[in-house]
């Protein structure tokens, strides 16, 4: 079962059919520019790796992980995933994932796809992925900068996008409730959700990274510097 | 494929032969998100509002009951409606404008219009979207989605996540039976360390899975396409049939137009 309660997704008739319909041609964009992209990154592996990590992903929002405090959290996964299999991959495996939620269980409505998309595949990958390569610009190039970079992104693009859905909410939204109040209590909750996040994220990366580094897309300067081997390439022999 | 294995997404699906199985799944794709749009184009303060939805509601469930549904599983579908049951109900008491009394409690007039259309929106769209997951197998939504002209690489990718999710998911469970039987718990201290490396490692495995699937492909022949079968056409009376949802809300709606 997928009974989630954090990873909130829009439901039909939240936002008016502008701003919906705004969302998905924004999102439909996105997608098409990320299906090039991703063939850069994956080459003509992309289907089913893409494929594979989407179901990784679905399967890992699913597990509850304890964040401190004696509260567990979920992963929402965006800056993780543009992490392990880079941005552009990252945004079709959400979407793909989303799509899966809206259509087969009714989590996210189909006229709301859109936004959806836009918020969790397009602002939450683009902010968690950016500032990853930023912080990892900035720190000395180990492990440990890849994990504090991970953390910083997927800490941020909570907030953000939940900011991003506000402004949103602002353009179409069909309640008529004070912004800046909306704005501090989707701002308030969403800082503790990516506390959480940052903390999932890191533990799991660290993780990947100990085991197969070679994996990680967003450690791939690790390789160029010579600390890491490179995956041995899988030779015909006779 | 069974639930028994746990499977998150063929559970969803229940066998039949009603007609509504029997309908080709683009026509049910196109019908729902008709039908949704229809739903969310309601206006929201406009006087007959509740009329239109219990007409919409009355539309969907006999959808329902034609596709022999059972009330409990529709009931149950609603419980991903939670959050937004909560943010419906604190609209009354957040939203701004005139004031009406309610069992001594001051609310906002426009708040409660607005939550209860939100509420009744939402529930509407998840109830025919959980028609159509239940009368519809994952990989024919799959085919309906292709017909509709989804991009083909996006529908390799969600095939493969279709075909695999379950797989996936299984070695999750697993693992976590491995750990409860280790005498696991989850609230001492570094138990996240534990959790991270055992998600990491249900990348790795799942990545690595990629690889050797994308191998085994190429062994028989994968140049970057699928392969499908021909599209058998859908006859227009198929399409009536699978239409009459939207089509009776849009009557409802036109209705509420025209004579509120």
């Amino acid at each position: 079962m997928c009974n989630k309660v954090e990873g909130v997704h829009v439901p039909d008739g939240f936002l008016d059919a502008p701003t919906s319909v705004a969302t998905g041609v924004l999102a439909a964009g996105t997608v098409a520019l990320a299906l090039r992209k991703a063939r850069e990154e994956l080459d003509e592996r992309t289907a089913p790796l893409a494929g594979l990590t989407a179901a990784f992903v679905f399967a890992v929002q699913m597990m509850n992980f304890p964040v401190g405090a004696g509260t567990s959290g979920h992963l929402i996964g965006g800056a993780l995933t543009a992490v392990l299999v880079g941005p552009w991959t990252a945004v079709l495996c959400m979407t793909v994932v989303l799509l899966v939620q809206a259509v087969l269980f009714a989590d996210g409505g189909l006229t709301a796809l859109g936004t959806n998309v836009t918020l969790m595949a397009l602002v939450a990958v683009g902010v968690g992925y950016g500032l990853f390569r930023l912080v990892v610009a900035v720190l000395p190039r180990t492990r440990t900068g890849v994990l504090v970079g991970a953390g910083v992104g997927a800490f941020a693009s909570v907030p953000l996008s939940a900011l991003a859905f506000v402004a949103l909410f602002a353009a179409g939204g069909v309640a008529d409730i004070s912004l800046g109040a909306v704005a501090a209590t989707m701002g308030g909750i969403h800082v503790l959700i990516g506390l959480g996040e940052a903390a999932i994220t890191v533990a799991v990366l660290g993780a990947v990274l100990a085991a197969r580094p070679d994996l990680v897309h967003g450690a791939a300067h690790l390789r160029d510097a010579g600390t890491l081997l490179r995956r041995p390439e899988v030779v015909a022999s006779r | 494929m069974g639930a028994g294995h746990g499977g998150a997404l063929s559970a969803r699906y229940v066998a039949g032969t009603s007609p509504v199985h029997r309908l080709a799944p683009q026509v049910k794709l196109v019908a729902v998100l008709a039908y949704a749009l229809v739903v969310v184009a309601t206006p929201v303060h406009a006087g007959w509002a509740p009329w239109a939805y219990a007409g919409y509601l009355l539309a969907v469930l006999t959808v329902a009951a034609v596709a022999r549904v059972r009330p409990a599983r529709l009931l149950r579908s609603l419980v991903v409606e939670i959050p937004f049951v909560v943010f419906a109900l604190l609209l009354p008491f957040v939203t701004r404008g005139p004031r009406v009394e309610v069992l001594g409690l001051s609310l906002s007039e426009s708040g409660l219009q607005t939550g209860g259309a939100l509420l009744a929106k939402a529930t509407l769209s998840v109830l025919a979207a959980t028609v159509l997951a239940t009368t519809t197998e994952p990989r024919a939504l799959l085919r309906g989605l292709e017909r509709l002209r989804l991009p083909a690489a996006l529908v390799q990718i969600l095939g493969f996540m279709i075909r695999y999710v379950d797989v996936v998911s299984g070695e999750l469970h697993r693992m976590r039976v491995a750990r409860e039987s280790r005498a696991f718990d989850g609230r001492r201290r570094g138990a996240l360390r534990v959790l991270g490396a055992a998600a990491g490692a249900l990348f790795i495995r799942s990545y690595e899975r990629g690889e050797r699937v994308h191998l085994a492909m190429l062994s028989r022949g994968y140049s970057g396409r699928l392969p499908g079968g021909p599209a058998a056409a859908v006859p227009p009376r198929e399409w009536a049939a699978g239409l009459a949802l939207p089509l009776v809300a849009g009557v409802v709606l036109a209705t509420g137009m025209l004579l509120g």
